[in-house]
């Protein structure tokens, strides 16, 4: 297992290093378990100008996700893909970028607050996605990830009034997702109007970056909402690829072209 | 033998307030793009349930159109077989067949308030699904019910049931394929809709308001039950108050009316395939933190049982309280046993159970005379009619031979 690192702030610093400098960010989604070679198929992603990784731990119940995350997760569970496993797996290796994890509350309650704020800490991962925790019940996750020194990633959603992207933009660490249509992920045809609105509420909030994830497919999308966010989570269009057996290859070629599309339109 | 703990008046099942806690169960547990559709339904609700002309509204048509109340009905024949006396709340008696009408009449009127024109439901068994079309169909409200293809196969009149009232049924097919996999997608749905769209959730579960909401609009049940049987009893409560539990909401709305008014004893009857009392432990799902079957890592287990309405791996938040504090207890059945309770139901009173109820007199029958001392008066919510099981009670029958199940 990898040295524990000190992590705390990283993400945010790394993130806004980049955006001051010019840059766009990408931060592509894989599901950890989704294939036997998922690990190689995420270096391959992140060495293809990734800015940071996101890696979901599969759950039985996946609420947020729709019908391509929701087969990957499946899958995952079914080549016995546990918490313990992935993370055991991402401590081994170094990915060259940040490693976000994203999962549902119930492996957190499961595992243990504290447990599993240290053991992503000693995973070498630098955030957290726990889309089924908003703000009023983020507390005891939140404070034990902080003391962890893991970022907990908060997420604002078209419906989130003003008032209240600034509390959640306060709690959150890292970056802020924001929420870009009212639904759940999966591919969409166009971006919606709604992700440059939601861009515009955290930004007139908060000086961490906002990234627009959900339904974002394309290269042409993502430089679409770079256009007005700070950066772009990209997750179906990416885990389709893969449980079409595209491989790492494959992911590392969209990725690729996710970049150049969100650097030269 | 009858506990007190926590059984002061108006105190045990109230207001959970603006967190949804009962104890350190509920909450709300969803995604931020859910909050402000949580936060007007609390709003919407608590107003109108503020209103005396919301509850006149309510009740008359429960009762003009619903049918209530039901009657409570002494057993005359069991209850000598069994040596106690046993009452039913009858709410198979209610319109469409079960208690469920309560709840998405209720829910119907504040999705109007809130100027929502659709429903969508999750069911189960289909009894939730058919209450939520008529529903829609008397308020001219659009509908779609999503229900596992498990579930479809197994309730196929309630499908068409269903249609028949305007109703789409959408079949989930994944997961189990049964009712937590349709929580998941009529959840997955209504984020993508909340604007126009209000969920009618079928039981006292999910995210805060619903396990408080729907139990208040399940009151009823619990409430006219007290009174009955105060008129049967010469004024005295059961010492038995005993509910089937798949969300809880036939036996929440019926502890409502038990427990702060009584000290009669509360049992929830879960089947003993979807124990999520006796075999959970705590975790978050749809919302709400409550117990849970699921494995080390957290995943959520499958629930099997022979009845599609307890086919879950949870329960509502407020039963996961009422047990740590003492007030009910939580049992199971299993599914031999109820097949036996449908049928002695059946033949002893002409009163052909739903499955789900039958969860609940199965228990009453293996403990009768033992757990339950004889002469007792036990209460029972009959929550709903067996006409939509029959079909499948003829072949898991045909198929029992030698199980000493056939009569
Ligand atoms: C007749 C009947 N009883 C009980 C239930 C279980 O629901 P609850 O526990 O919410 O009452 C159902 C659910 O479908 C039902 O149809």
């Amino acid at each position: 297992m990898r040295v524990p690192q000190p992590v705390s702030g990283m993400l945010a610093d790394h993130l806004r290093r980049r955006r001051d400098g010019g840059a766009k960010l990408l931060i592509p989604y894989v599901t950890a378990g989704m294939t036997d070679d998922w690990l190689v198929a995420a270096g391959a992603v992140a060495a293809s100008g990734a800015d940071a990784l996101e890696v979901g731990l599969p759950f039985s119940d996946p609420m947020m996700d729709g019908p391509v995350i929701q087969a990957a997760s499946l899958r995952a569970l079914q080549r016995g893909t546990t918490p313990q496993g992935v993370l055991a797996d991402l401590a081994a290796v170094d990915l060259g970028v940040p490693v976000v994890v994203m999962t549902y509350y119930n492996l957190v309650v499961r595992m243990g607050h504290r447990r599993m704020a240290s053991l992503l800490a000693e995973s070498g991962v630098a955030g957290a996605i726990v889309p089924d925790l908003p703000l009023e019940e983020v507390g005891p996750w939140a404070a034990a990830a902080d003391e962890a020194g893991v970022a907990t990633v908060m997420l604002v959603a078209p419906t989130t009034d003003a008032a209240r992207v600034g509390r959640i933009a306060e709690r959150s660490r890292g970056f802020v997702y924001g929420i870009g249509r009212m639904g759940v992920t999966g591919e969409q045809a166009c971006v919606a109007s709604s992700a440059a609105r939601v861009a515009g509420a955290v930004r007139d909030r908060t000086d961490l970056p906002v990234c627009i994830g959900i339904g974002v497919s394309t290269p042409e999308q993502a430089h679409e909402v770079c256009r007005v966010a700070d950066g772009v989570i990209v997750g179906s269009a990416l885990v389709r690829r893969l449980l079409d057996g595209g491989g790492p290859d494959g992911a590392a070629e969209f990725t690729a072209a996710l970049r150049r599309g969100i650097d030269t339109g | 033998m009858i506990s007190d703990r926590g059984a002061a008046p108006g105190h045990v099942m109230g207001d959970p307030g603006p967190t949804g806690r009962f104890g350190e169960f509920g909450g709300r547990f969803v995604p931020e793009s859910l909050v402000a559709a949580c936060d007007q339904l609390e709003h919407a609700f608590r107003e109108a349930w503020a209103e005396p002309s919301f509850h006149h509204t309510f009740e008359a048509l429960l009762a003009s159109y619903g049918g209530r109340p039901t009657p409570v009905t002494e057993c005359t024949r069991l209850s000598g077989e069994l040596g106690i006396r046993l009452l039913l709340k009858r709410e198979d008696l209610a319109h469409t067949g079960s208690h469920k009408l309560n709840n998405v009449v209720g829910q119907a009127m504040v999705a109007q308030r809130m100027g929502k024109r659709r429903l969508i439901a999750e069911t189960g068994a289909g009894q939730h699904g058919v209450a939520t079309a008529t529903a829609a169909a008397l308020f001219g409200m659009e509908c779609v019910v999503y229900m596992g293809a498990l579930d479809t196969e197994r309730q196929a009149l309630n499908v068409f049931r269903m249609e028949l009232l305007g109703a789409e049924v959408r079949e989930v097919h994944s997961g189990g394929r049964t009712l937590k996999d349709a929580v998941n997608e009529a959840m997955r749905e209504w984020v993508a809709t909340v604007e126009h769209t209000h969920y009618c959730l079928g039981s006292v579960m999910g995210p805060h308001p619903y396990p408080w909401m729907v139990r208040e609009l399940q009151r009823i049940v619990g409430d006219e039950a007290r009174a009955q049987c105060r008129i049967i009893l010469d004024g005295a409560d059961p010492d038995l108050v005993v509910a089937c539990v798949g969300g809880g909401s036939n036996a929440a709305g019926t502890f409502a009316g038990f427990a702060d008014a009584t000290t009669s004893q509360l049992v929830g009857v879960e089947a003993e395939g979807g124990a999520a009392l006796t075999m959970g432990v705590p975790g978050v799902l749809h919302g709400m933190r409550s117990a849970l079957l699921q494995d080390e890592a957290g995943q959520i287990r499958e629930a099997e049982s022979i009845s599609a309405g307890l086919d879950y791996p949870g329960i509502g938040p407020e039963h996961a309280h009422l047990a740590a504090i003492g007030r009910a207890r939580y049992v199971t059945a299993d599914d031999a046993e109820v097949l036996d309770a449908f049928q002695r139901l059946s033949r002893t009173e002409g009163i052909i159970p739903a499955l789900e109820s039958a969860h609940a007199i199965a228990w009453v029958l293996a403990h009768a005379g033992k757990e339950i001392p004889s002469g007792s008066t036990v209460l029972v919510t009959l929550s709903g009619r067996g006409d939509k099981d029959v079909s499948q009670v003829r072949d898991l029958l045909g198929s029992a031979a030698g199980t000493g199940q056939r009569v």
